[in-house]
C-alpha cells in the first residue's frame, strides 16, 4: 500500500468545514451511506441523480456521508450503507475497496463493473503488457518523437494484473446489476434498506445493460 | 497420403460410420491427421470437413498435427504418483529432450500425459505407440529411449523374444496380470465352447435369457442394471436388425479387471455375447476395446479367428441357422464413452456424446437399431452361468447380489492385482485379504465412485444395495495427503468431461478451483460449503454418469475426512478474501515497468 | 393415451409421452430453456430447464411425461439449480451484456432475468476464445458460446445437409467451429436464422449490429416468459 510520506498531507486529512449543531444532529439520526466510483465510467453515480424527485423522500430517511459528489476522500464514521460502482483495476481501488468494506455495515455492488469488471474488464483478454505496449509505448496517437514512457511511480497506484469483480476482494453484500442501473432499480434497493426491507429487485427493472 | 485415404475409405466401403476406423487408419499410417486428409474424407464421403474434425478432435489419441515419429503416453495416475511417476517424469523429459505436450525437436518423439490405461498394478507404466512398459524406473526409461534412437521400434524393446502378436505371449512379455485370487467363475481352463453352443441352440432363446434372469446377475459395468431384464426387454423387440456389443472401454481410473479377462479368458466374453446374441436374435457383435489396450487387439482376432475355424462364429454357427460374428472396434481415448450411449455414438465413428434417454439403447441403440451392452467381466460370467446354471451362480454370492465379482486392487497394499470376491464380504476382509496395513483411505468403484473410511465402514459390505464396488479398488495408506487425490481426480473429469452439458463441462473446472485453493490454503468455511452446494447441483443436472458422479471424491472426504480440510482452511485476518492474492495482483506492474523499459532502452 | 400428472400440486390432463417441457408451457407453467426450441427435437445440453420429477432433479425438455408423475417447478432447490445452471454460463464465457449486439434479444440474458439472477456465484473466468469472422455474413463470437449446439443440428447447408457449425475438442476446451466455405452459400435470411437461432451473441449476422432501441428491442416488447407460454418458443 502507498503510504503518505512525514511532509505530506493527504487531502482527506484536512479539515472540513463543520456543520452548525442543529443540522448535524438531524443529519446523524438518519442512516449514513457512503458511495463511491472505482473502475468505472461514473454512469452508475450519475444514474443515482436519476432517482429525481424520489431522491426528497428518500433523504428524510438517509444521508450520505461520503460520496464522489461532495469529494470527500475517507469515510468520516462508520456507516450503514456503501454504494460501489466500478470494478478494481489498480491499487488505490483495492485500498478504498477494504477501507469502505471496514466501515460500511452493508456494502452493494452497483454495476456491471463492481459486479463482474464491466467494460474494463475487455481488457482481460488481453496480457497487462500488450496493454501497456498499445496504451504508453506503441500507442498510435504517440507524436513521432515522443519518448517512450510507461509511467510507474510511489504516488502512482500499480495496475492490478487483470480487473476483479469486488466481491473477489472483499465480500459485498448485494449486487445491482445494470450498465447503469436505472435511477428507478438503485430507489427500490436503497428504499428497500431505508425501510429495514429485505431488498427484492423486481423482474422488470433488473437489466445488464 | 491422399491415394491412400481412397484405400483406406475402399476398405470400410465409404461407410461414414466406420470413421472411427478411417480416422486409426490415417493416425497410424502418418502419425497424426492432416488437414488436408481431412479434407479429401469429407469429400468423399460427402461430408463437411468439420463433421470429421468435430470426431477426430473429441478423442485424445489423435493428433491433427505431427506429434512425433513415437507417441509417448505416460500415466498420470494417482497411483502412479505414489509410485515413482515423477522420477519417470523427469527421466522423460530428460531423455526425449522435450517437456510433456511437446515434440521433440528431431521431430522423432511425442511427449504426452495420459489418465489410466488399466495397469494400476504395476505403474508407473507408459504407453509408446502401441505397446506398454511397466513399473518404469528413471534407469530402464534411459535404456528404452536410447535403444529407439539407435533404431530399435518400441515393440522389439517391448517383445524381445519376438512373439507374434497373436499370441498371447505377447502381451505377457509386457504386463503382468497378477491374478491372486481366483474360484469357481472366472479364468477356468479347458472349457468346451462347442458344446456349449451345441446345447444352447438346441433350447428356446428365451430359455436362455431365463436362466440369465434367474441367475439375478446385474451388469458388471458399474451401474449394476438386471443382465437378464435387459436381455429380455430387448428380445421382445421385433426387428431383424440388432447388436450385441461389449463395453471393453474399460476406462475407471484403477480397473484392469477387464483387461485380464481379455487376456485370460477372451472366449468367456466371445461365449457370453454369444449367448446374448441368440437369445436376442442378433447378428453381430462388436467389442469396444479401448486404444489402451491396442496391444491384445491382435491376440483377441486371433482368438476370434479361432472360433470362426471350430465354427463358433461366423454364418450358420454349427450347422444351425444362426450367424453371428464378433468385430473390435478401437476407441481413441475418451473416458466418457464407457457411458454406453456415448460408446455407440464412438462405434458410429462421432464423438462420444452420450445421448439422451430414452431411447434406451435396447429400442435404439446402434445404428438406431436394438442393442445389448454389457461390460466384459458381464459376458464372461454369463457364459458361465449358461454352462452352470442359474441355481449354482445364485450359490454364490448374497440374495440380492447373486455371484462373484472381481476386483482390481491397487495402491498401497502388499498384493495388488486381480481378486475375485463373493458379493457380501466386508471391506475389512478385503483388506485383510490384500494385505493393505495402516489404511488412512479406501476408494471404491474409482473417482467416480465413493471414499469410505475403513475406520468407519470396515464392516460394510460389498453388494449392490451397499458397497457396489464396479471393480476399482484404491487403497491409501496414512502417509498419503487425501487431498491430493481428490484433486487428482477432479482434474481426471475436468480432463474427460465430454462438454456436451453444462454442469459438467463447466462445474467440474469450478470444483476444481475450489480445490485447489483448499490446497493452497485459501480456502474458508464458504468454499467448503459451496463445494457441498456446487457438487449437488453438478449431480443433479449433468446429462450422464459422468456428471452425476464427478463431484462423489469431492463430497465423500468431505464427510469422512473433514480434518483434511479443515486443518488447511485460511486464517481470516482481515476483511480480505483469502482467495485473493494481493501480491499476484499488484506486482506485475512494477515487473513490466522494469521490463518494457529496458526493452524501450 | 390420456394421462394425469400434478405439476405443483395442480393435476393435469395431458398425453403420454409429451415433452414435460411442452406440457408445463400449455397449462401456463414457466420453465426457463436455453437450448430447447418447441418443435425441434431436444437436444438436452443446457440443463436450465432441469426440474424435480417424482423428487429427482431432471431435464423437461428430455423427460416424457407418464401417468401419476409429480413434478415440481415452484421449488425453492429447483429455481436456485435453474438460476446456477444459467451463472455458471455467464462466468463461463465472456457475456459482456452492454457492449453486445444481442443484448435485448438475447435469451440467455432473457432467462438470466427470468431466474433473477444479479451476480454469478461461480468465479468469473475471461477465457479467451478467438473470434472468427472470416466468413462474409457471419460472425463468430466464440467467447459467448454455451455450447447449446442449436446452429450444429439446425442450420445445415441448404443444398446438402452438411454441417455448417460444428463443435471440436471437448470438454472446457470445446469449441464452436464455421466452415467458411459452407458458411459463404448461405443467403442473407439463413444467416439471420442462425443468428437469430443463437440463444447468445456468438452468431451474429454481419451488417446488423444494435438494429433496435432499448426499449423496442425483442424481450422488451414481449418477454421470453410470454413468449414460452404461447408456444411461441
Amino acid at each position: 500500500m502507498s503510504s503518505i510520506k512525514k511532509n505530506e498531507i493527504a487531502s482527506y486529512e484536512l479539515p472540513a468545514t463543520q456543520l452548525d449543531e442543529k443540522s448535524r444532529k438531524a443529519r446523524d439520526e438518519k442512516i449514513q451511506i457512503a458511495t463511491i466510483a472505482l473502475c468505472g465510467c461514473w454512469g452508475c453515480t450519475l444514474s443515482f441523480l436519476d432517482m429525481d424527485e424520489k431522491m426528497i423522500d428518500l433523504f428524510d430517511k438517509i444521508a450520505i456521508t461520503r460520496s464522489s459528489f461532495s469529494d470527500v476522500k475517507r469515510i468520516p464514521h462508520r456507516c450503514a450503507i456503501g454504494f460501489v460502482e466500478g470494478g478494481i483495476a489498480n491499487e488505490e481501488n483495492i485500498e478504498t475497496l477494504i477501507h469502505f468494506r471496514e466501515n460500511c455495515d452493508i456494502l452493494i455492488s452497483v454495476g456491471a463493473c463492481a459486479i463482474w469488471g464491466g467494460v474494463p474488464a475487455m481488457r482481460n483478454l488481453v496480457s497487462l503488457e500488450d496493454c501497456f505496449k498499445e496504451a504508453y509505448l506503441e500507442s498510435p496517437t504517440m507524436l513521432p518523437e515522443q519518448e517512450k514512457i510507461l509511467p510507474f511511480h510511489e504516488d502512482l497506484p500499480p495496475i492490478t494484473n487483470k480487473v476483479y469483480p469486488c466481491h473477489e476482494i472483499v465480500k459485498m453484500d448485494y449486487f445491482l446489476p445494470g450498465c447503469p442501473p436505472d435511477g428507478d432499480a438503485i430507489f427500490k434497493v436503497l428504499d428497500d434498506l431505508a425501510n429495514g426491507r429485505e431488498v427484492d429487485l423486481p423482474r422488470e427493472i433488473n437489466r445488464f445493460d | 497420403m491422399i491415394a491412400e485415404v481412397q484405400k483406406i475409405l475402399e476398405s470400410y466401403q465409404f461407410n461414414k460410420t466406420r470413421m472411427m476406423d478411417i480416422l486409426w487408419d490415417v493416425h497410424n499410417k502418418n502419425g497424426y491427421i492432416s488437414d488436408d486428409v481431412v479434407d479429401e474424407i469429407a469429400r468423399s464421403l460427402n461430408m463437411s470437413p468439420l463433421d470429421i474434425k468435430e470426431t477426430a478432435s473429441f478423442y485424445h489419441f489423435f493428433h491433427d498435427k505431427p506429434a512425433g515419429q513415437y507417441q509417448i503416453y505416460l500415466a498420470d495416475t494417482v497411483i502412479g504418483k505414489m509410485n515413482g511417476y515423477y522420477d519417470a517424469r523427469e527421466a522423460l523429459i530428460e531423455e526425449v529432450g522435450c517437456v510433456f505436450n511437446n515434440v521433440s525437436e528431431d521431430e522423432k518423439f511425442g511427449l504426452f500425459d495420459t489418465n489410466c490405461i488399466g495397469l494400476s498394478d504395476q505403474e508407473p507404466a507408459m504407453m509408446i505407440d502401441k505397446v506398454v512398459f511397466t513399473q518404469l524406473t528413471p534407469e530402464d526409461i534411459k535404456e528404452i529411449i536410447s535403444e529407439i534412437r539407435e533404431g530399435k521400434t518400441p515393440e522389439e524393446i517391448a517383445n524381445p523374444n519376438g512373439h507374434s502378436r497373436k499370441d498371447v505371449a505377447y502381451i505377457d512379455g509386457m504386463v503382468s496380470t497378477n491374478i491372486q485370487r481366483t474360484g469357481p467363475v472366472f479364468f477356468r481352463k479347458d472349457r468346451n465352447y462347442r458344446a456349449l453352443i451345441m446345447k444352447m441352440l438346441g433350447t428356446y432363446p428365451g430359455e436362455v435369457i431365463e436362466i440369465v434372469q434367474n441367475s439375478n446377475i446385474r451388469g458388471r459395468g458399474g451401474a449394476g442394471f438386471p443382465t437378464g431384464l435387459k436381455w429380455k426387454l430387448c428380445s421382445e423387440v421385433e426387428t431383424d436388425e440388432k447388436y450385441v456389443i461389449c463395453n471393453a472401454d474399460e476406462g475407471e481410473p484403477g480397473t484392469f479387471k477387464d483387461r485380464v479377462i481379455l487376456t485370460r479368458s477372451p472366449k468367456d466374453v466371445f461365449m457370453g455375447m454369444i449367448a446374448c446374441a441368440y437369445s436376442i436374435g442378433s447378428k453381430v457383435g462388436i467389442i469396444y476395446l479401448r486404444a489402451e489396450y491396442w496391444y491384445i487387439k491382435e491376440y483377441l482376432e486371433a482368438q476370434l479367428e479361432e472360433m470362426r475355424h471350430d465354427g463358433l462364429l461366423g454364418e450358420k454357427i454349427l450347422g444351425q441357422e444362426f450367424d453371428f460374428d464378433i468385430r473390435i472396434q478401437m476407441g481413441a481415448g475418451a473416458y466418457v464413452c464407457g457411458d454406453e450411449t456415448a460408446l455407440i455414438e464412438s462405434c458410429e465413428g462421432k464423438r462420444g456424446a452420450p445421448r439422451l434417454k430414452p431411447p434406451y439403447p435396447v429400442q435404439e441403440g446402434y445404428l438406431g437399431k436394438p442393442t445389448i451392452i454389457n461390460n466384459v467381466e458381464t459376458f464372461a460370467a454369463v457364459s458361465r452361468i449358461v454352462t452352470k446354471g442359474a441355481d449354482w451362480y445364485k450359490s454364490f454370492g448374497t440374495e440380492k447380489s447373486t455371484g462373484t465379482r472381481l476386483l482390481s486392487v491397487s495402491g498401497d497394499c502388499d498384493y495388488p492385482g486381480i481378486y475375485r470376491i463373493e458379493w457380501g464380504i466386508t471391506l475389512n476382509e478385503v483388506l485383510r485379504m490384500i494385505g493393505a496395513k495402516d489404511t488412512q483411505a479406501v476408494q471404491v468403484s474409482g473417482p467416480s465412485g465413493e471414499c469410505v473410511n475403513p475406520w468407519q465402514d470396515g464392516e460394510r459390505i460389498f453388494c449392490y444395495s451397499d458397497l457396489s464396488c464396479n471393480g476399482s479398488l484404491m487403497i491409501f495408506n496414512n502417509s498419503r495427503d487425501m487431498l491430493d487425490v481428490v484433486k487428482d481426480y477432479m482434474e481426471f473429469f475436468v480432463d474427460e468431461s465430454c462438454g456436451t452439458c453444462s454442469p459438467c463441462r463447466s462445474g467440474n473446472v469450478d470444483l476444481l478451483h475450489k480445490i485447489n485453493l483448499v490446497v493452497d490454503g485459501k480456502a474458508t468455511q464458504k468454499d467448503l460449503d459451496e463445494i457441498v452446494s456446487w457438487g449437488n447441483i453438478i449431480k443433479s443436472t449433468s446429462r450422464c454418469g459422468l456428471g452425476m458422479s464427478s463431484p462423489n471424491s469431492l463430497l465423500n472426504t468431505l464427510i469422512k475426512f473433514p480434518k483434511i480440510y479443515k486443518r488447511k482452511l485460511a486464517k481470516v485476518t482481515d476483511m480480505v478474501n483469502p482467495s485473493f492474492d494481493m501480491h499476484a495482483a499488484t506486482s506485475v506492474h512494477e515487473n513490466l515497468y522494469k521490463k518494457l523499459q529496458e526493452e524501450a532502452k | 393415451m390420456s394421462i394425469k400428472i400434478t405439476i405443483d400440486g395442480k393435476e393435469i390432463e395431458t398425453q403420454a409421452g409429451e415433452a414435460l417441457i411442452n406440457v408445463a408451457a400449455d397449462n401456463g407453467i414457466f420453465i426457463p430453456r436455453l437450448c430447447y426450441m418447441r418443435g425441434k427435437p431436444c437436444l438436452g445440453t443446457c440443463r436450465v430447464c432441469s426440474v424435480k420429477v417424482n423428487g429427482w432433479m431432471a431435464a423437461s425438455c428430455a423427460t416424457p411425461v407418464y401417468d401419476g408423475m409429480n413434478v415440481e417447478v415452484d421449488d425453492p432447490e429447483v429455481k436456485d439449480m435453474q438460476k446456477a445452471l444459467v451463472e455458471n454460463l455467464f462466468s463461463e464465457g465472456t457475456h459482456n451484456c452492454p457492449s453486445c449486439e444481442k443484448s435485448g434479444r438475447c435469451d440467455l440474458q432473457a432467462i438470466a432475468y427470468e431466474t433473477d439472477m444479479m451476480v454469478s456465484r461461480f468465479p468469473y473466468r475471461f477465457t479467451e476464445r478467438k473470434r472468427d469472422n472470416a466468413a462474409e455474413l457471419i460472425w463468430l463470437e466464440r467467447d459467448r458460446c454455451i455450447f447449446c449446439q442449436l446452429c450444429v443440428h439446425y442450420i445445415r447447408d441448404e443444398k446438402t445437409g452438411q454441417k455448417i457449425f460444428s463443435i471440436s475438442g471437448r470438454g472446457p476446451s470445446s469449441q464452436i467451429e464455421i466452415d467458411k466455405t459452407l458458411a459463404d452459400k448461405m443467403t442473407k435470411e439463413q444467416a439471420r436464422e442462425a443468428s437469430d437461432i443463437c440463444p447468445v451473441g456468438c452468431i451474429i449476422d454481419k451488417e446488423r449490429g444494435f438494429d433496435h432501441a432499448i426499449g423496442v428491442r425483442k424481450y422488451e416488447i414481449s418477454s421470453i416468459r410470454e413468449r414460452i407460454l404461447k408456444g411461441e418458443q
